[in-house]
């Protein structure tokens, strides 16, 4: 039992699950839940009371039991008690100070990583500015390489993410053209295919890995089907770069999603054995997002922003290359508006990063959420200079497989010109060798087509009917 | 027109013939061009008046009557207002109680049995709804019309603020061996007029979803009312046969692979470097 008095009242919350659900900033999914603040008062009431609270305690008192979830279990089990020793006499509000504090360097803060579980991040959280979000979340550095490197500081990547309704390739294919003639496509040329099984996965890599191989390009690929599936094609000899899953902060959720612990081991394994990085082998690829664990009702009565902080425990224990939090594709039944989208993808940054996770971020949002490009353009800009490692990049924001807005191919230009933002550097250098892009820092496009393009386009169009 | 020299465009707009993707959309600077940034806030408009657009009932009811149709049953969830809707899924798949009792007072007792309840739900686009169910209604009347089955019909329902497992509580009261819902789908910037259609046999509140079949992407420039019909025709066909939905009903049917080439090669490589390919 937590209690706080203020004045002549005094506020109970029955255990930590329930305190942090109360001290978390108002959103739709948590309403939802039934496990929102009952008014504003008691929600920086709560909040007061979290910052009271010693970070020992998330050690003491788990939010999931821990003889029934497995993510508890890796949480637990991995927690570094050496690391934790630097910051293990700090209360919540303290360990907010202390990272916002001149002490906490780039340096220590990469030191303490591993003793810092997913419910302090998100305890810390939720009694954060977005501004300190912003602050402490750049001086995290989180390094990962495949083909090239990913996080280094004044750089950001994108996705390529040139979906088609059908997975025409050659629909596949025009997106992929226009994205790398926009200077896009160094974290990954990512596919989520219209059709899930395995067949067709392999096609569509085959589709990359030409595509890859032929010009030379250092970026690697991955199509987004469930994990077993690309553990099949593995085994069929498909040119697999990186693994996707989907993943979720509870063992609830993870097995909605037909996966567990021992499967993603598997798959990492699989992929090791390949050997297809050349600068490095992080090779999964997650995505994640605040509200899947209420979605599979397997959210335990947690907050939805701590089943999310959860995650990025599971993230990090497979040394992922990428990580990304689909902030706004949920819907507005979790994240109702541009307010809320922004404050989520700023949390999911922070408590990404400061666990150790290379996060970027899907700028997105559906057309029934009370959002707009307007909204985007703030968040891609507030997590550019929160130092995120990547976005998406999609023709003219235009998701038109899954039907929901994300960033753009120009949108990611805008960012590296107002941010001075550059990308991955081998991928930034094969842009200048195409000549595509002049100056990578002031993201210069070249007026005509490059040369090694030119013959694509000599190739007849099939489709009749044009545009 | 000739494009004023600040904006640069790209010579590669050519393959939108292979795509409706927004490619190629050409630059100033590195940002939109005006008239491409306008094309999207318009689209994006109307897939936000999809959305919080009330479907017109009278008006709908109306091209209902006028095509020789009985007028649907006007029903409501327990969302009362989109505001409501948008944020509480779990409301929009319940009837209120005057609806619920409405259905009830329908018949006398006993109730007859239908084969098919065919309820239209809004859903997420009302511009989906009132553009897309009558002609597939008619289509799949047609089938219906040359099976081998007679079909009793339940009297048509019409669903405000409603999401699709609402169909199945309809279905219920209605005594319908199958219903299919007929549901505005989430619209796309470039598709706000899509319904989906979504079949379930024995219909009875608190269904998951693992007991439906779906069809998507019902608009008159992707699945056509006419191909969606046929498609429906087949899973009502196959369901009223077997006595089942879902999962096991989907994995008979090959209905829902898209037809493709097997070829993963893109106009993107070139043909002389065939020789270099790896397996």
């Amino acid at each position: 039992m937590y209690r706080y008095t203020l004045g002549d009242k005094t506020f109970t919350f029955k255990n930590l699950a329930e305190l942090m659900a109360r001290a978390t900033p108002a959103r739709s999914g948590d309403r939802l839940a039934g496990v929102i603040a009952r008014s504003a008062e008691e929600r920086v009431v709560a909040q007061m009371c979290l910052a009271e609270v010693p970070l020992k305690q998330f050690l003491n008192e788990v939010l999931v039991p821990y003889e029934k979830d497995e993510v508890t279990r890796l949480i637990i089990d991995t927690h570094d008690a050496e690391a934790f020793a630097p910051i293990s006499h700090l209360t919540v509000g303290d360990f907010r100070n202390w990272l916002l504090s001149d002490e906490a360097t780039t340096e220590v803060l990469s030191e303490v990583r591993a003793g810092i579980t997913p419910e302090m991040a998100a305890a810390v959280s939720k009694i954060m500015r977005n501004q300190d979000l912003i602050l402490v979340a750049k001086k995290c550095r989180v390094l990962t390489a495949f083909r090239n490197q990913i996080g280094l500081p004044g750089h950001m990547s994108t996705r390529l993410q040139p979906n088609h309704p059908t997975d025409d390739v050659n629909g596949i294919a025009a997106s992929m053209l226009d994205g790398l003639l926009y200077g896009n496509g160094d974290a990954v040329i990512g596919i989520n295919p219209a059709t899930d099984n395995v067949a067709q996965a392999i096609k569509l890599m085959k589709l990359m890995d030409d595509v890859i191989q032929s010009y030379q390009i250092p970026t690697q690929s991955c199509v987004l089907t469930h994990v077993t599936n690309t553990i099949e094609c593995i085994e069929q000899g498909a040119p697999v770069d990186l693994v996707f899953q989907s993943i979720g902060g509870t063992e609830g959720t993870n097995s909605s999603f037909g996966f567990n612990l021992n499967t993603l081991a598997e798959a990492q394994q699989a992929a090791h054995s390949l050997n297809r990085g050349t600068l490095g082998n992080n090779v999964m690829y997650f995505e994640t997002g605040q509200g899947s664990s209420l979605s599979a009702n397997a959210h335990h009565s947690l907050d939805q922003q701590t089943c999310e902080a959860r995650a990025y425990a599971v993230a990090r224990h497979f040394d992922p290359l990428l990580v990304n939090t689909v902030v706004g594709f949920i819907g507005p039944e979790y994240l109702f508006d541009g307010k809320e989208i922004i404050r989520a993808g700023l949390e999911d940054h922070f408590c990404g990063k400061l666990l150790g996770v290379p996060m970027g971020c899907d700028v997105c949002y559906t057309n029934h959420a009370e959002a707009d490009q307007n909204d985007m353009d703030n968040l891609l800009t507030l997590l550019g200079v929160a130092g995120c490692h990547f976005v998406m990049g999609i023709p003219g924001s235009d998701d038109i497989m899954l039907n929901y807005q994300t960033t753009s191919f120009h949108d990611a230009l805008y960012a590296r010109r107002v941010l001075g933002l550059k990308p991955s550097p081998q991928f930034a250098e094969w842009l200048e060798k195409m000549q595509i892009m002049k100056n990578a820092g002031q993201a210069i496009l070249a007026d005509s087509m490059p040369d090694a393009f030119r013959h694509s386009l000599a190739a007849p169009s099939r489709k009749s009917g044009g545009h | 027109m000739k494009k004023p020299a600040f904006i640069t465009e790209n010579p590669w707009q050519q393959l939108r013939s292979f795509t409706d993707a927004r490619i190629g959309l050409g630059r100033a600077g590195v940002s939109l061009p005006t008239e491409q940034l306008l094309a999207f806030q318009l689209s994006h408009a109307q897939a936000r008046d999809a959305v919080h657009f009330p479907l017109d009932l009278d008006a709908f009811e109306g091209v209902f009557v006028d095509a020789g149709f009985d007028a649907p049953i006007r029903l409501h969830s327990q969302a009362e207002d989109r505001m409501t809707y948008l944020q509480r899924p779990d409301l929009g798949r319940l009837l209120n109680e005057d609806s619920a009792e409405r259905l009830r007072q329908c018949f006398d007792s006993p109730a007859p049995s239908f084969d098919l309840a065919l309820v239209i739900v809004d859903g997420l686009s009302s511009t989906a709804v009132a553009r897309n169910t009558l002609p597939f209604i008619t289509a799949l009347c047609e089938q219906l019309d040359s099976s081998k089955y007679d079909w009793t019909l339940a009297p048509l329902a019409v669903v405000e603020q409603g999401r699709v497992a609402i169909g199945d509580e309809v279905g219920e009261l209605l005594n319908a061996s199958i219903v299919l819902v007929l549901v505005g789908e989430r619209p796309g910037l470039s598709s706000p007029d899509s319904l989906g259609l979504y079949m379930t046999w024995g219909p009875r509140k608190g269904l998951s979803d693992a007991m439906r079949n779906c069809i998507s992407n019902v608009r008159p420039a992707g699945l056509k009312p006419e191909d969606a019909a046929r498609k429906a025709f087949y899973l009502l066909d196959e369901s009223r046969q077997r006595k089942l939905s879902g999962v096991k009903l989907k994995d008979r049917s090959q209905d829902d692979v898209l037809e493709h080439d097997s070829t993963s090669r893109s106009f993107l490589i070139r043909p002389l470097e065939d020789k270099s390919e790896k397996q």
